[in-house]
């Protein structure tokens, strides 16, 4: 099987926070922009496993019983529970915002300015 | 002998008694029981003062310094609470207690007037600046003296001001205080320094070490205490406040600003004789200015009209020759001419008095005239005072300043002529003022002859005893050339103030022929006062040339001064006060303040409310945070 650079990943990565970014930026829908905000969470993801990879098989190569570099792979499973305790937070938010409302757009909740 | 360690601590604490009790009990107290109250304790304090005389005239007497408690005690510096009875405190003892209770009683008559309440504020003042008089002379160290010399401050500001409704009075009061502060810092100053040069204060120890430092040290401190000096006793540049010190009720102008405490400057330089001594330029510069202001005071009399402010600047000129004295070495003449100086300006102080009293508070002597008549006792009193002042023989003013004269003839011809001109001057213009008073008609309004009145026994007694003084005063000190040792006073005063190396340039013939001749040059400069003011007739003033309204201005010494002293200092007052902190301090405060309130009225644009421009500026913030951190360390 063909290695895939670590470059690629390390674009994919900076491509999905990018798209997060400009996404969070520029839309006024609140679910869209939670949705960016996942994006963004989940390039980072993509890099601690990547990272963690390119390092275990430097490691694996010397010593062939190391564990070096799995902590990583590990600790993006607890990074997507966290986010998803965080979604329904969220989520909880928005719909409360809804009912208050009637309307998920940001634009509208400038009521802390007057 | 009695043990004078028993009672000498009563003499200052009578009537500091008297001035608790007065000042406490005034709104009690009837104005009787006020008057005894004050004029008793001052009694007291004579009789007191009359045993410590008696003990300290006895054969034998040593200086005794009568410690009380320790005052200032921090580590190696020990400043007791300390009196000193000798030959020099005993003498200003008699003087103040004797003359002051004098004037306490005339005051029982002078302010009956008062309310009690006023009354008795009058006697507490009074009391009290006894009270610090006598401590002034008591100390045995420069810092009793001190303490004594800002009580004598204190009560004179508030015997000037003592009618504080009228704003003149307060402001004349204000100067004098003033005046006396710049002279006391001089006089601290000099304490400071004896204290850092010698490692005491106590005066048998300073002067038994005062040969021990350098000259210019010494210099420096005599030079720091006459500043000091300058300031009490009215001496050029500081004298102008005890002319304007006439604001206060006459007794005080008597007590205070004649007799008593203007005298402290002379009483300090001779108690410092020791110090000066070691000095000869501060002695030169003391004989300058005292003679100095001896002339210049002489000049502006001869052309005031106001009764007290003649007194005044004859006060400021006599005061003058008493420095020309010290500056020459004769400290015995100084202290001399301060005693019968003492006894005859409270002699025509009070006789002002008693004619300020007849004539319902008129002071203008260009409205009295022919009073000889109706107020008889203060006539022949205020003329037994001018011949007093003007030095006749043989009244009390004719040995002293025939003294002080002679002492200058031996230090330099100059002091003596000059001496001797202010003496025609004093006598010239005294008795334009005994003229003008008591001799033509009366020129004042009808009804203010209508009510002319002798003044009551308590004022006229103290008139007469008073001229008793001022006639036989000066016997105490009969010059050699009459009589052999019959200097009393010097004699007396001897272990405290030694006598002065005499060069006997003068033969006693020729002392005896100048004598004569300054007596005969006085004579003649009262006869002419006579036929120039004893038949005026109208109010008008006589004669006003330029010269005549230079010197009825005072030589526009007090306008000089507002041009260079008052007006700079209002200048710069001004300027700080509109500009550094109406525009600098108060700047910056309040730009601080507007600072703020500009700098969040800028800031609250960002706080849109607009959830996206918050996070544009979250992802700026943190995109920068990025590029600071890359490219800082690099």
């Amino acid at each position: 099987m063909p290695v895939i650079p670590v470059n690629y990943y390390i674009f994919l990565a900076v491509a999905l926070f990018a798209i997060g970014i400009v996404g969070v930026l520029t839309r006024r829908n609140a679910i869209i922009i939670f949705m960016c905000i996942e994006l963004m969470l989940n390039a980072v993801n993509v890099l601690l496993v990547a990272f963690s990879k390119m390092h275990h098989v430097a490691a694996y190569a010397l010593d062939k019983s190391t564990t070096a570099g799995t902590e990583a792979q590990l600790f993006v499973f607890f990074i997507m529970v966290v986010a998803a305790a965080e979604v329904t937070v969220g989520l909880a938010i928005i719909v409360m915002l809804y009912r208050n409302i009637h309307s998920v757009d940001i634009n509208f909740l400038n009521r802390l300015k007057h | 002998m009695i043990d004078m360690s028993k009672f000498v601590y009563l003499i200052p604490l009578l009537p500091l008694v008297g001035f608790l009790i007065n000042g406490l009990g005034r709104n009690f107290l009837s104005k009787t029981l006020t008057g005894i109250i004050g004029s008793g304790v001052l009694i007291g304090s004579f009789v007191l003062s009359l045993l410590v005389f008696s003990e300290v005239s006895a054969q034998g007497f040593t200086t005794q310094v009568i410690n009380l408690f320790d005052f200032i005690k921090v580590a190696g510096l020990n400043i007791p609470f300390a009196f000193q009875i000798d030959q020099l405190s005993s003498l200003f003892l008699l003087i103040i207690t004797g003359i002051g209770s004098l004037i306490h009683i005339y005051s029982t008559a002078y302010m009956h007037e008062e309310s009690p309440a006023h009354f008795a504020r009058y006697f507490a003042y009074l009391n009290l600046f006894v009270f610090s008089m006598l401590l002034l002379v008591m100390g045995a160290n420069f810092i009793v003296m001190f303490i004594g010399w800002e009580g004598v401050g204190l009560c004179s500001y508030l015997l000037i001001g003592y009618w504080f409704g009228n704003g003149n009075y307060n402001n004349a009061a204000k100067k004098a205080f003033v005046m006396n502060r710049i002279g006391d810092l001089g006089f601290l100053l000099a304490i400071f320094w004896i204290l850092s040069q010698f490692g005491t204060l106590n005066y048998t120890d300073v002067f038994a070490k005062a040969s021990t430092a350098p000259v210019a040290v010494v210099t420096g401190i005599t030079m720091l205490l006459f500043i000091g000096a300058m300031g009490k006793s009215a001496q050029i540049p500081l004298y102008t406040w005890l002319p304007d010190a006439m604001a206060g009720p006459t007794p005080v102008s008597a007590l205070i600003h004649a007799a008593t405490m203007v005298t402290a400057g002379i009483y300090m330089i001779a108690r410092s004789n020791a110090l000066y001594t070691l000095a000869p330029t501060t002695q030169h510069l003391v004989a300058i200015i005292g003679i100095a202001t001896a002339l210049l005071a002489a000049t502006i009399a001869l052309k005031q009209n106001d009764i007290k402010k003649v007194l005044a600047y004859s006060t400021v000129s006599q005061l003058g020759l008493m420095f020309m004295a010290l500056g020459v070495g004769a400290y015995t003449a100084g202290v001399f001419h301060v005693m019968t100086h003492a006894f005859f300006k409270a002699l025509l102080f009070l006789g002002a008095g008693s004619v300020i009293h007849a004539m319902h508070h008129e002071q203008d002597i260009l409205k009295m005239g022919g009073l000889r008549k109706k107020l008889p006792v203060t006539h022949i009193t205020f003329l037994i005072g001018c011949i007093a002042i003007a030095g006749l023989p043989p009244f009390a003013g004719f040995f002293s300043k025939d003294e002080i004269l002679a002492a200058a003839h031996d230090m330099h011809p100059v002091y003596y002529v000059l001496g001797v001109v202010t003496s025609l001057m004093t006598a010239f213009y005294m008795f334009r003022l005994y003229f003008l008073t008591f001799s033509g008609k009366f020129r004042g309004t009808e009804e203010q002859e209508h009510h002319l009145h002798e003044s009551p026994f308590s004022m006229t007694f103290p008139l007469i005893i008073l001229a008793i003084l001022s006639i036989a005063g000066g016997w105490v000190g009969i010059p050699a050339v009459f009589a052999e040792n019959a200097h009393l006073l010097s004699t007396f005063l001897e272990p405290v103030v030694p006598i002065r190396h005499q060069h006997h340039h003068l033969s006693h013939t020729m002392e005896l022929g100048l004598m004569a001749a300054v007596v005969l040059l006085i004579i003649i400069s009262i006869i002419f006062a006579g036929r120039k003011f004893a038949g005026v007739k109208d109010a008008e003033e006589q004669g006003s040339s330029s010269l005549g309204k230079f010197l009825a201005n005072k030589w526009y010494v007090d306008e000089l001064y507002d041009l260079i002293i008052v007006k700079p200092v209002n200048w710069v007052a001004a300027f700080f006060s509109k500009v550094v902190d109406q525009k600098i301090i108060d700047g910056l405060v309040n730009g601080v303040g507007r600072g703020v309130q500009f700098s969040a009225r800028q800031l609250r644009w960002l706080q849109s409310g607009q959830t996206g421009s918050y996070i544009l500026i979250m992802t700026v913030s943190i995109i920068l945070f990025f590029i600071f951190q890359l490219f800082w360390k690099a």
